[in-house]
């Protein structure tokens, strides 16, 4: 080997510019602000709900209607006055789990049908990293923004309230001393994390492989095999266990995270964590899940625009 | 050194054969034309090399296996598919700040000064953007980034004259530096004529032809010959003839394979007419209107079919 022929690479090597210094974790950070950027709705959907709430909630303490709970036996107010508040609860949850849905139908889907597939994945962002981000919108992003514009929420509804109590010469003390509110929170953070994160998991595993899948009609795809298993059981066997099945999972699963047995009327016996993450359902969950994520994956890297 | 070397590169969809066996080699510094016609196989050829599809055969882009280190290999290959894959949702802004996030070559103070060229605004989305301004756009986010091997497919589809000139002006002139290496398909194969170092053609799947500039240039020779010299002109075997204004264009392969043309040179041809080197164009529709076996040329194409690019 003659020494000139080392010496070009050489060279040419030195006069390429050294990679910017690049974290591991800014990668995937940058990715998140991207779909947060692509799906807006994310985050701007639960905020008009809780506008719309806390609109409604004004109007109905000026007329005084939760505030009846604060004449009641104290043994009945905690639960009585924390009914608006769960309320809200329900309603920014139910918000952002249909927001999750239509989302994880459209990630790997809207990509691929407006082409800028081809612009992403001439990035050195590999398809795992890519697939199991978009996985953690539904899965960690939507719940913990679920429980701060919540938590947000619950807490202008009181200042709100104990404002109308003040204005209309009442003191809000009760409200203050028999309000449960952390207990709701932390109850609220555990439904999340157990609830919309872990068990809902497989099905917005299912609905981001759906996604990487259909050529057109995701929504449809997603919904209708279920319901083609359902009757074919019916029919072929008479047994309904995959409605069953269906039902369960996405009814919160509610034997697995709560106690059974426990009190209803203690909010206390819901967090049974180790209750959860000792049952199956939860692992063979999960389970599913891992497996559908890895075959998005793959569809992925084998799929280009449609 | 090889930027893109396959070993019969082959790859099926169904009973549809997109390539059929392909051998190539590209060097480092060196800006290939790859032309064919619609359903060639080249969009087929640059997915594999970018890792976009599954093949059969060998095939290694700047050491690496494409389809199965895809990501890696996108740091040191930049890709503009066709003018339209940039998200119509995006912000110029955001489309800076995400490529600055996700690729450690980019820089962003590059970036910003192309785009200071031109009349985008940072917080425009691309769907406010025109066509051409789009892809001013992607080629400022490419050229910002200090890749070894730049792929356009059809990158100036569906652009004005203008907008397709300044794109290959900025590509010569901020970009390449001979240290890099593009490959490029289109249509519009006059205007990137004079940008090639090599130019390759593809039809059916297959190499049929391929050469560096020079050897083009010193190679192939266009005559135009008055009607009655035609017949005499023939009998140098020309590859393909044709009519213009009522005068025959022949155009004469001087270093013809299989000893038929007796090494013809230039002085012979211009006692017929006026000599001039052929467009790529002309060229490229003498190769493939062959048929298979009833020309000496189609040999020569043939013996083509292995592509070397000329080693620096």
């Amino acid at each position: 080997m003659n020494t000139q022929s080392n010496a070009v690479p050489e060279s040419f090597e030195s006069r390429r510019s050294a990679p910017v210094a690049m974290s591991a974790t800014q990668p995937l950070y940058w990715s998140v602000r991207r779909e947060l950027w692509e799906n807006r709705s994310i985050y701007i959907a639960p905020l008009i709900v809780a506008a719309l709430i806390l609109f409604a909630f004004l109007i109905s303490s000026t007329a005084g209607i939760w505030e009846k709970a604060l004449r009641l036996d104290p043994a009945q107010q905690p639960d009585k006055l924390a009914e608006p508040y769960t309320f809200a609860a329900l309603l920014l949850m139910g918000t952002t789990l249909v927001v999750a849905i239509f989302y994880c139908l459209d990630a790997l889907h809207g990509e691929r049908r407006d082409r800028s597939i081809l612009f992403w994945k001439s990035l050195p962002v590999s398809d795992l990293t890519t697939v199991l981000l978009k996985a953690s919108i539904p899965l960690v992003v939507l719940p913990l923004l679920t429980f701060a514009i919540t938590i947000a929420t619950q807490w202008i509804m009181l200042l709100l309230s104990s404002a109308v109590l003040l204005a209309s010469g009442q003191s809000p003390a009760t409200l203050w001393t028999q309000l449960p509110f952390f207990q709701m929170s932390l109850m609220l953070l555990y439904h999340l994390l157990a609830v919309h994160s872990l068990w809902y998991a497989p099905m917005f595993a299912w609905l981001l492989l759906v996604s990487a899948w259909a050529r057109r009609a995701a929504f449809l795809w997603a919904f209708l095999p279920l319901v083609g298993i359902g009757i074919v059981e019916k029919i072929a066997f008479n047994t309904t266990h995959f409605v069953h099945l269906l039902g369960n999972r996405m009814g919160g699963g509610a034997e697995a995270v709560t106690m059974p047995g426990g009190s209803p009327m203690d909010p206390m016996t819901h967090l049974t964590p180790g209750h959860f993450l000792i049952s199956p359902g939860l692992w063979i969950g999960l389970a599913i899940a891992a497996g559908f994520l890895a075959a998005a994956v793959r569809l992925r890297r084998y799929q280009g625009p449609i | 050194m090889a930027c893109i070397e396959a070993r019969g590169l082959r790859k099926a969809f169904g009973t549809t054969i997109a390539l059929d066996g392909i051998n190539l080699r590209v060097d480092e510094g060196r800006i290939l034309g790859i032309i064919g016609p619609n359903g060639a196989g080249k969009t087929t050829a640059l997915n594999a090399i970018l890792g976009l599809t599954p093949y059969e055969g060998e095939l290694t882009v700047l050491g690496r296996d494409p389809w199965s280190e895809r990501d890696q290999l996108m740091r040191d290959v930049c890709f503009i598919a066709d003018v339209a894959v940039l998200p119509r949702w995006i912000r110029v802004s955001q489309a800076l700040d995400y490529v600055a996030g996700v690729h450690p070559r980019f820089d962003r103070a590059k970036a910003e000064g192309f785009l200071a060229k031109t009349t985008i605004r940072h917080a425009s989305k691309v769907r406010e953007l025109s066509k051409g301004m789009v892809t001013q756009l992607h080629l400022a986010l490419v050229m910002a980034i200090d890749a070894r091997l730049l792929v356009l497919d059809e990158p100036t589809l569906g652009l004005d004259i203008l907008y397709r000139k300044q794109f290959y002006d900025s590509l010569l002139n901020d970009y390449f530096d001979r240290s890099r290496t593009i490959v490029v398909t289109t249509h519009q194969v006059e205007e990137i004529q004079h940008v090639l170092t090599d130019v390759m053609f593809i039809n059916r799947g297959r190499i049929v032809f391929g050469c560096s500039m020079e050897e083009f240039e010193s190679r192939y020779l266009e005559v135009t010959v008055n009607p009655e010299r035609v017949a005499a002109a023939r009998a140098l075997k020309p590859m393909h003839e044709r009519w213009v204004f009522g005068r025959k264009i022949l155009l004469f392969d001087l270093k013809l394979d299989g000893g038929v043309n007796q090494n013809i040179d230039r002085q012979q041809l211009t006692e017929f007419g006026d000599v001039r080197t052929p467009s790529i164009a002309d060229l490229f529709v003498a190769v493939l209107s062959e048929k298979p076996g009833d020309s000496p040329v189609n040999q020569a194409g043939q013996s083509l079919s292995n592509y070397e690019g000329a080693a620096r």
